[in-house]
């Protein structure tokens, strides 16, 4: 089980509070778990990375353990904690005014 | 007793506005997704409580939504918004070659014919049609791969597909305009495509009188004539009585022809609308005072209509979504600011009120008559 903190606007559009947990298959890395959040919720589907490209959008942070991972490659392992459930993935908009 | 429902995007959220017939008391919803960019909410002619809305973000990208409601409650639809076959490149603000890339939906435009059918008008140029109330879309691509396509440019606010207008008498032909392509025409239901700019003169472009590049802002016509064409192009107001085959100018006596929105009175045909803008740099009306402007003659003949318009100290924008016309009798005239006011005229533009003061700055502005 995976947690995922999602920032607050794509919460709205999926229609959910607080962490989202969720179960992937094999290796925790960020693809795998952006694979199954897309599977649970099709509407964040282009929302946090390109639906067409994969990559993630320019104003669209992954941190977890107090680590910038939005760097690593999308096959890299998340970090131990978080692939253990013990620490949640931030999904987190660019601090950016607009 | 009719209800008139006007669509506002704006860019920190969508609020429907509701009123009867007299168009004196409204009722204020939303907003509806706040915090994000809504370029333009339309609903469907055919089914007036299916309504769409373009939701995007510098963040997260693009939504669409859907609402079978009459904007009540929303769905969001599908965002997969790929350009088919291979990606060419049209011309940066540099003048260099740019690949394609999405970005979002500028304009929604229903079918008048089909509740499933919708096109959408996207930035970086592009014409898509969803046959399935929004959930899928795909590319008229021959409208992208025109040859011309290379050397179309971004105007000021990206090189959007901003105009969607359907020829009620010929349903197979389809107008659009791109800032800064120009205006196209479609004979053939999208599949292809061909410039329709002469007359227009664009001393921003190495050949003012070229095919392509003329940053066209709004096109708009009357459904009883959809031969005439009126057209805000970035300066000048111009006219086409051939279906775009050629365009002249009927600036006439505005005190500026710059501008963004135009639309056509719902019941004359010659009687259309502007809102002149001071200049391409300075998007603001002319001298603090905000006029809509109404030739009653289907141009060069311009009065200023100013009853209940700031007439002093105002330095707001009406951008070329905003601008509505009811089809009630009389009919009403309905635009938004970029300060967040919402104007409504009820009797043709002779006075005005604003419907409200304070919403985010207004990108769009579309108009519902139910019965």
């Amino acid at each position: 089980m995976i947690r995922v903190v999602l920032p607050a606007h794509l919460r709205a559009l999926a229609r959910v509070e607080g962490e989202v947990r969720i179960e992937i298959d094999g290796p925790a890395t960020q693809r795998s778990v952006l694979d199954a959040l897309e599977r649970r919720y099709p509407v964040l589907r282009g929302t946090i990375r390109d639906a067409a490209t994969q990559r993630r959008r320019a104003f669209v942070r992954f941190f977890a353990c107090r680590r910038d991972l939005s760097h690593e490659a999308p096959e890299a392992p998340l970090p131990q904690a978080v692939a253990a459930g013990q620490e949640p993935l931030l999904i987190v908009g660019a601090m950016a005014g607009g | 007793m009719s209800e008139v429902r006007l669509l506002v995007g704006t860019r920190k959220g969508a609020f429907v506005l509701t009123a009867d017939g007299k168009r004196q008391n409204w009722d204020v919803a939303g907003p509806f997704f706040g915090g994000w960019e809504i370029y333009h909410v339309k609903g469907s002619p055919v089914d007036p409580n299916r309504i769409y809305a373009s939701q995007s973000s510098g963040w997260f990208g693009q939504v669409m939504q859907r609402s079978d409601d009459g904007g009540k409650t929303w769905e969001a639809v599908g965002n997969g918004f790929a350009y088919e076959g291979t990606v060419g490149t049209h011309q940066w603000y540099d003048g260099t070659p740019r690949p394609w890339e999405f970005k979002r939906v500028w304009h929604v435009e229903p079918s008048p014919h089909d509740a499933e059918v919708v096109y959408a008008g996207v930035e970086d140029a592009a014409l898509f049609r969803s046959d399935d109330g929004g959930r899928t879309w795909h590319e008229l691509s021959g409208l992208r791969t025109h040859t011309s396509g290379p050397a179309w440019q971004p105007g000021a606010g990206g090189m959007c597909l901003h105009t969607i207008l359907f020829d009620p008498q010929r349903q197979a032909r389809i107008f659009v305009a791109i800032s800064a392509a120009g205006a196209f025409r479609s004979d053939d239901a999208g599949a292809t495509w061909q410039p329709i700019n002469r007359g227009l003169v664009s001393a921003q472009i190495p050949d003012p009188a070229a095919e392509v590049g003329h940053c066209v802002h709004r096109i708009a016509m009357h459904g009883s004539r959809p031969h005439v064409l009126f057209m805000q192009k970035h300066w000048d107001v111009m006219r086409s009585d051939d279906g775009g085959d050629s365009w002249r100018e009927i600036s006439g006596n505005l005190p500026t022809d710059f501008g963004f929105a135009i639309d056509v009175h719902a019941h004359e045909p010659d009687t259309i609308y502007v809102v002149p803008i001071k200049s391409d740099s300075e998007h603001y009306p002319l001298d603090g005072r905000l006029r809509v402007y109404r030739s009653r003659s289907g141009g060069n003949e311009w009065e200023p209509l100013t009853r209940g318009l700031p007439q002093r100290d105002c330095y707001v924008n009406v951008l070329r979504d905003a601008m509505a016309v009811d089809s009630l009798d009389a009919c009403g005239v309905y635009f938004g600011t970029t300060g967040g006011q919402v104007y409504a005229s009820s009797d043709a533009g002779d006075t005005w009120s604003a419907i409200v003061h304070d919403l985010p700055a207004v990108l769009s502005v579309e108009v519902q008559t139910l019965a």
